[in-house]
């Protein structure tokens, strides 16, 4: 049967081998969903900076006002967007790496099903108002329970695919997302252990308080950065930068170190979100020196990236997926470089509750983030579906529209919180205060409005990449089906 | 070890990642359970009476931390603005803690007694009617939602079991009395707390309405708390800077 598939028709032999070879089904779902959730956690990204701009936007509804909201769209973004395409580029990229098909199909359709639900639970109980009330974890306990019984079985599937590899080495890529899922299963248990208010009842309360709270919170928080947004797709990186550029790594060496180096350091950092609170001052000095340690494996992985495409420059000027990638990985460097200065005290005092944080934010999951992912697709989607990509000129598009996104929201930012941040530290001539608060969030206005803009762009590249994706997986619904009918002839044939 | 053998071998990798992750939470977070210093010794930091803590659940429920913190750093700016840095004690009982990351809106941690309940009900319900400028969400809905306090003693149990002091046998109550004094031991009995949210809502009357028992009426009693627990005037200046 194999046989008779792989030499049937004009379609790439390794699309349609590998539907044998590789659980591809899976991946296609997770791919998909990672752009749903896309378009869905952006839009509601503009939507929340449209209510900043102008309040009016939040209409006295419950469900829609800031404060409810904004958990949907970080949720929606991070773990719907994000989570979605890791496991889409985990599942495909262990499977290429290890020569191996994924264990478990169906332990693997349970994953994306529990996960994908676990979303859906979140954001609708967001907007009733159930909450833990912890950034990034706002989840309650029933939909934690549920993510971490998916996320114990993707571990699972991690494992058994590693051990049924066909090739001797694990590669770099597997490393990471290992790391991950191990790190965030760590991340995800600790920080939401509470007590139920009862079986039947939504709200819990978290086991410690104040600042033992705090301090599990944003050690939770910023890992939730340094492995789900850094360490993952550093793996979907490793694999996909070399692909698309078509030579291998520029370092492997430099791959081990920054590795270890990376996983290590990241998990004392979580602390400098916590300068001069009331944290005890040693935990967020020891915070702010692994911070600035964090550059060097932070830049050794930039690095690495960005050498594996010397000799092959031109690229750049040649394959917009490229440029995504490539982009992305300028914008890890950058962001890891704002990254350590921020957690430095001094500056920290004036940046700490300013919308520069919220800036620094998005230069990373927009600039790092989301740009690896959308190359990532593009390089993906079509490899799935077995055809090219339907529109090269409007992955060119996006990528424009992207940047200049990026760039008005990040400016943006930069002028919202250090303005901020000077105006309210300013004193008079007579030593008082030199403005109110409400005076600072006057001058705000125009800089939320810059900043909604700029997210209107980068949803607009999101929407257009939709499209780009849907009318290519079309192509290639079309084309197995022309495939499969001529298979049957062929079959009729030689009855 | 070649690093070879980490590369070969599924189960060392994992191993080896899972100690390395390890160690650095287990050195930040562990000790502040055990040093002393962690939370200052200060008096009259309390648990929340039942109505507070509903309108706790109700800033939480709101998402008030996305925009306001509770936090006032040791800056003359912001003790200008806010009052006395906060100290670690005073968020002792607050399950979850409620420090917030960003400052839309100015800091709440020492918003209590700064304005009137008249104030806070009428800018939680339309805030642009008082400070023309703000970017804040109304909430009218808090002032038109009934309270719904059933289940406020199965809280209170669920925070009890987290560490917070409320009683439910009479020793624990007696030892409140001593900690707290008797009138707020009364408030953290849980076998009445239905009755002392009740009474406390009545003798306040928060929202200015009377009729009933509204959303509103625990939020304001929650606000009108923040940060005033403490008398800083009964320490010296400096006094909790060797706890930093």
């Amino acid at each position: 049967m194999s046989q008779a598939a792989t030499t049937a028709g004009s379609v790439p032999a390794t699309s349609v081998a590998s539907t044998e070879q590789y659980n591809y089904a899976i991946v296609k779902r997770f791919a998909i969903a990672a752009v749903l959730w896309g378009v869905f956690g952006m839009a509601a990204g503009v939507w929340i900076a449209s209510q900043l701009a102008f309040p009016f936007l939040n209409f006295d509804i419950a469900q829609i006002t800031f404060g409810r909201f904004r958990p949907v769209h970080t949720t929606a973004v991070i773990f719907g967007f994000g989570g979605n395409a890791l496991f889409a580029t985990s599942y495909y990229v262990v499977q290429r790496t290890c020569q191996t098909r994924l264990y478990g199909d169906s332990l693997a359709s349970f994953t994306f099903y529990g996960w994908n639900l676990a979303l859906i639970l979140g954001v609708i109980t967001y907007t009733m108002g159930i909450t833990q009330g912890r950034e990034y974890a706002e989840f309650n306990w029933q939909i934690d329970l549920i993510i971490l019984v998916v996320w114990v079985v993707y571990f699972w599937i991690y494992l058994q695919t590693l051990l049924r590899r066909t090739q001797p080495h694990i590669y770099v890529a597997n490393w990471f997302f290992m790391s991950f899922i191990l790190a965030t299963a760590l991340l995800h248990i600790f920080n939401n252990l509470e007590v139920p208010v009862g079986i039947f009842h939504s709200h819990s309360y978290p086991l410690f308080s104040g600042v033992q709270d705090a301090m599990r919170q944003w050690w939770y928080g910023h890992n939730a950065v340094g492995f789900f947004l850094t360490a993952a797709f550093l793996g979907m990186m490793y694999y996909f930068v070399p692909k698309q550029a078509g030579r291998p790594i520029y370092s492997y060496k430099l791959s081990i170190i920054h590795f270890w180096a990376l996983v290590f350091l990241y998990m004392w950092v979580g602390a400098h979100h916590l300068h001069w609170t009331a944290l005890p001052d040693w935990v967020s000095t020891l915070a702010a020196t692994f911070s600035i340690l964090l550059l060097l494996p932070s830049w050794g992985g930039m690095i690495n990236g960005i050498m594996t495409l010397s000799g092959a420059w031109d690229k750049l000027r040649t394959d917009p997926i490229m440029l995504f990638l490539i982009t992305a990985l300028s914008f890890y460097g950058m962001s890891t470089f704002e990254g350590p200065m921020m957690s430095l005290k001094s500056v920290n005092a004036l940046s700490h509750y300013t919308d520069w944080t919220v800036g620094h934010v998005h230069s990373g999951a927009l600039g790092w983030v989301a740009m690896i992912t959308f190359g990532s697709l593009y390089h993906l989607i079509p490899r799935l579906w077995g055809v090219n990509l339907y529109s090269l000129k409007l992955v060119y598009v996006h990528f424009f529209l992207a940047t200049i996104g990026i760039v008005l929201y990040i400016t943006a930012m930069w002028v919202a919180g250090i303005g901020q941040g000077l105006m309210l530290r300013a004193f008079d001539q007579y030593g008082n205060l030199a403005y109110t608060f409400t005076e600072s969030v006057v001058f705000l206005h125009r800089p939320y409005v810059v900043r909604a803009i700029g997210g209107g762009f980068f949803l607009a590249g999101m929407l257009i990449m939709a499209w780009n994706i849907a009318m290519t997986v079309r192509m290639g619904i079309k084309s197995e089906a022309r495939e499969r009918e001529e298979a049957r002839a062929a079959e009729a044939r030689t009855a | 070890m070649k690093h070879e053998s980490v590369e070969t071998n599924a189960g060392l990798l994992i191993i080896l990642t899972l100690a390395v992750i390890s160690v650095g939470g287990l050195v930040e977070i562990v000790p502040l359970f055990y040093i002393d210093d962690t939370i200052e010794e200060v008096d009259g930091v309390r648990p929340y009476t039942p109505l507070e803590q509903r309108g706790r659940d109700i800033f939480v429920r709101e998402g008030c931390y996305t925009c306001h913190s509770q936090m006032v750093r040791p800056f003359r700016d912001e003790m200008l603005r806010y009052g006395h840095y906060s100290l670690a004690a005073e968020s002792k009982y607050d399950h979850p803690f409620q420090w917030g990351s960003k400052r839309t809106g100015p800091d709440l941690a020492r918003v209590g007694g700064k304005y009137s309940n008249e104030w806070q009900v009428q800018h939680l319900i339309d805030p642009q009617s008082l400070v023309p400028e703000s970017i804040m969400p109304g909430y009218p809905w808090l002032a038109t939602t009934p309270l719904d306090y059933s289940d406020v003693a199965a809280r209170m149990r669920a925070l009890k079991r987290v560490g917070v002091p409320y009683s439910i046998t009479e020793e624990e109550y007696e030892a409140n009395v001593e900690k707290f004094g008797e009138q707020h031991a009364r408030m953290f009995d849980i076998n009445n707390a239905e009755e002392m949210l009740i009474e406390q809502a009545q003798a306040e009357n928060f929202d200015g309405d009377s009729s009933f028992i509204s959303e509103m009426d625990a939020m304001v009693a929650y606000l009108q708390v923040l940060g005033t627990m403490v008398d800083f005037s009964e320490y010296d200046d400096g006094h909790f800077a060797e706890f930093r």
